[in-house]
């Protein structure tokens, strides 16, 4: 019983953080078509801003309620530039989009490691995120509630978002029928713009998150971006639903994988399990249904 | 098709196959007269390095730019032939029944069963072949017959490098771990202290790369060769006419592979260490801007990409060590960006004014080197529309 409670909560708090981590690429990757490689990068820069914003505020409360908002802000505006200056070119050739962000992501590293060093560095976390949290005998982190608790609030904001607000019927548009969407009077350009904006931004806050699991090193991106490109292959692109199932799906078998061999062979099992589950179902676990052949 | 038309075919295509062999002249005369004339022992054992990354590098030539499969895990098939070659030698060295040095270090449990069957060095050869190819042919069946591709393909191929570096990292006792395998003294009886051997070595590596340059060539220009052109600017009209686009592609993914594992093979003996830091996603994406500068469709582009990338590196990040990774990061911005072609697309427009005086469309498949479009629309134009497979 203790096994099974602990390893449930593993499962559900290893996917809510694939899930901040693969959310906004299940906007930019899915609804897009564009491979941004530097997704990574842009967490990474995010965990940096709760970094520095902790470095100036001092308080380690405040500073994270603050990191927030201006982490996505940080991500959404290199998300910005990234589009602006390279990817909107290359909407046609969406393999070679994956290159070139990497490209950027190589960059971004390495200036993480000229400006902050090669060693990682602590974001202390807040006094009232700190300790566990006792539930009917069993214990749990608060730092761990907390991230479950943001990635909700950031799925249901964002599919609010999509479902209600003017942006969000632009945003479905544009993917749904990208010239029907134009010829209606919807700026298309605008509307990408906008959603690598927010894909960016998410991206940010999922970097401030991960500063309460540990230190923050350069090479911080580079160990989420795989797993959050598997959570939106898993899924299915063009729905946020599919992310959300499949991180908590991914994350739960990681957990019992882990916790019956090591964590090195479980990365191999589970890789095994998505190509084996990708032979049933090719495109993920919701499929939009197009009459293109494919 | 008039008798004017095969006719000028016919000729471009027997002045491709002049150049070619002219261009394998001039590399066989500049690999085994010059090089080892002009370079020190050091840089010769350096060119052998460079020479096998250009043999990882003609596979990704074939897979990627004539195949449109975007390898991003050739480290893995890579650091199988690698550590395949590196577990004979370390047995070898340990002498019959031996324990690797590496390994009496850090446990006392012995050598694993599954090392045992590579004191053979005939079945560490057949393995070396036969594994790599193996693995990417039951990979590229799974995900190709189910039509997953194009980015889905592309990021399952990395995840597969990222898994295979971590399970070296994590078994340290059969793998040596972060610090991977090192120290070889013998190469199948002969010394590697002796720089005859070493030489001998170098000497293997460009024969074999010429052998490799020699076969794609001759995939190109075959019927195959065409078929997998046909699958990367049009899958569905090849499985519309009759063939299995998985088929076709699975065979260059394996060879690819294949070309991957011997040119690891050849890099351990060569260069004397492999780790996990030679197999990852970094070093398996890092193999392929040199393919993408010297131009991903043409048949000496991705060697010779391959081999300037490699040399830049080793001379940049002597002297700039941080500086290697900008670079690395411009080249893939700018070129992938805005150069798709490579280098050799900049001959293209010298190349179209010709062929658009031939009129002949088979001059770009036959020379390679005056292709207009070099990159294929890989995905459909709706691809944008977000309801791609």
């Amino acid at each position: 019983m203790d096994v099974l409670v602990t390893q449930v909560f593993n499962g559900l708090s290893g996917g809510s953080i694939l899930l901040l981590a693969a959310l906004g690429l299940a906007l930019t990757f899915g609804q897009m078509g564009v491979i941004n490689m530097a997704h990574g990068e842009f967490i990474m820069a995010g965990a940096y801003t709760a970094f520095v914003m902790q470095q100036v505020l001092g308080a380690a409360g405040l500073s994270l309620l603050v990191s927030l908002p201006m982490a996505f802000l940080v991500g959404g505006l290199l998300g910005v530039l990234l589009e602006a200056t390279l990817l909107r070119r290359m909407y046609h050739r969406p393999l070679d989009t994956l290159l070139v962000t990497w490209g950027v992501s190589l960059i971004l590293q390495q200036l993480a490691r000229d400006v902050f060093g090669t060693a990682g560095v602590d974001v202390p976390a807040p006094g009232w995120l700190s300790g566990p949290v006792e539930v009917l005998g069993f214990s749990f982190p608060r730092s761990r509630l907390f991230i479950l608790a943001l990635a909700i609030a950031a799925v249901v904001a964002l599919s609010l978002a999509l479902r209600l607000t003017p942006l969000g019927r632009r945003i479905r548009a544009t993917v749904q029928n990208r010239q029907l969407a134009e010829s209606s009077g919807i700026s298309t350009r605008r509307t990408d713009v906008l959603t690598f904006f927010i894909g960016s931004g998410l991206a940010g806050v999922a970097g401030v998150v991960l500063t309460l699991m540990g230190s923050i090193s350069s090479n911080l991106g580079t160990s989420y971006i795989v797993d959050a490109f598997l959570v939106v292959i898993v899924g299915g692109i063009g729905q946020i639903k599919g992310a959300v199932i499949a991180a908590f799906v991914l994350g739960t078998v990681q957990s019992w994988v882990e916790y019956s061999t090591t964590a090195s062979i479980a990365k191999v099992i589970l890789l095994a399990l998505v190509v084996a589950f990708l032979q049933a179902r090719p495109q993920g676990i919701f499929q939009v249904r197009t009459r293109s052949l494919a | 098709m008039s008798e004017f038309d095969t006719a000028a075919s016919r000729v471009s295509a027997l002045r491709g196959r002049w150049a070619v062999l002219v261009g394998f002249g001039v590399a066989a005369v500049l690999l085994f007269a010059v090089a080892p004339a002009v370079l020190t022992s050091f840089r010769l054992g350096l060119l052998g390095k460079y020479l096998c990354y250009a043999m990882v590098a003609v596979g990704i030539g074939l897979a990627w730019g004539r195949g449109g499969m975007l390898v991003l895990g050739q480290g893995v098939f890579f650091g199988i032939g690698a550590y395949l070659m590196a577990m004979h030698l370390k047995l070898a060295d340990a002498g019959a029944d031996g324990v690797p040095d590496f390994m009496a270090l850090i446990s006392s449990s012995g050598v694993p069963g599954w090392w045992e069957p590579f004191r053979s060095g005939w079945v560490t050869l057949v393995a070396i072949l036969v594994l790599p190819a193996l693995l990417a042919a039951l990979l590229g069946l799974a995900t190709f017959r189910r039509r997953v591709r194009g980015a889905y393909f592309a990021i399952l191929s990395q995840a597969l490098a990222a898994a295979f570096a971590i399970l070296l990292i994590g078994n340290p006792t059969a793998t040596g771990g972060s610090t991977g395998l090192n120290n070889f003294v013998g190469f199948f009886g002969f010394s590697l202290r002796d720089p005859v051997n070493r030489q001998m070595l170098y000497f293997i590596a460009a024969g074999v790369l010429l052998a490799m340059l020699l076969l794609v060539r001759q995939l190109m220009v075959s019927r195959y060769g065409e078929l997998l052109v046909a699958c990367r600017d049009s899958e569905e009209r090849v499985r519309f006419l009759g063939y299995d686009p998985a088929t076709v592609k699975t065979v260059a993914f394996a060879v690819a592979a294949m070309m991957a594992g011997i040119g690891g093979a050849l890099f351990v003996p060569i260069v004397g260490i492999i780790s996990p830091n030679d197999v990852g996603i970094v070093p398996s994406i890092g193999l392929l801007i040199g393919v993408a500068i010297g131009g991903r469709t043409t048949l000496a582009g991705p060697v010779l990409g391959a081999i300037a990338v490699a040399w830049a590196e080793t001379s940049l990040s002597e002297q700039f060590p941080s500086g290697w990774t900008y670079a690395q990061g411009l080249m893939f911005m700018l070129v992938v960006a805005f150069l798709p072609g490579g280098l050799a697309s900049l001959g293209a427009v010298r190349g179209l004014r010709r062929k658009i005086a031939a009129a002949d469309p088979t001059v770009a498949a036959e020379t390679a080197d005056g292709d207009p479009a070099p990159v294929p629309a890989t995905e459909p134009r709706h691809a944008h529309g977000g309801a791609q497979a």
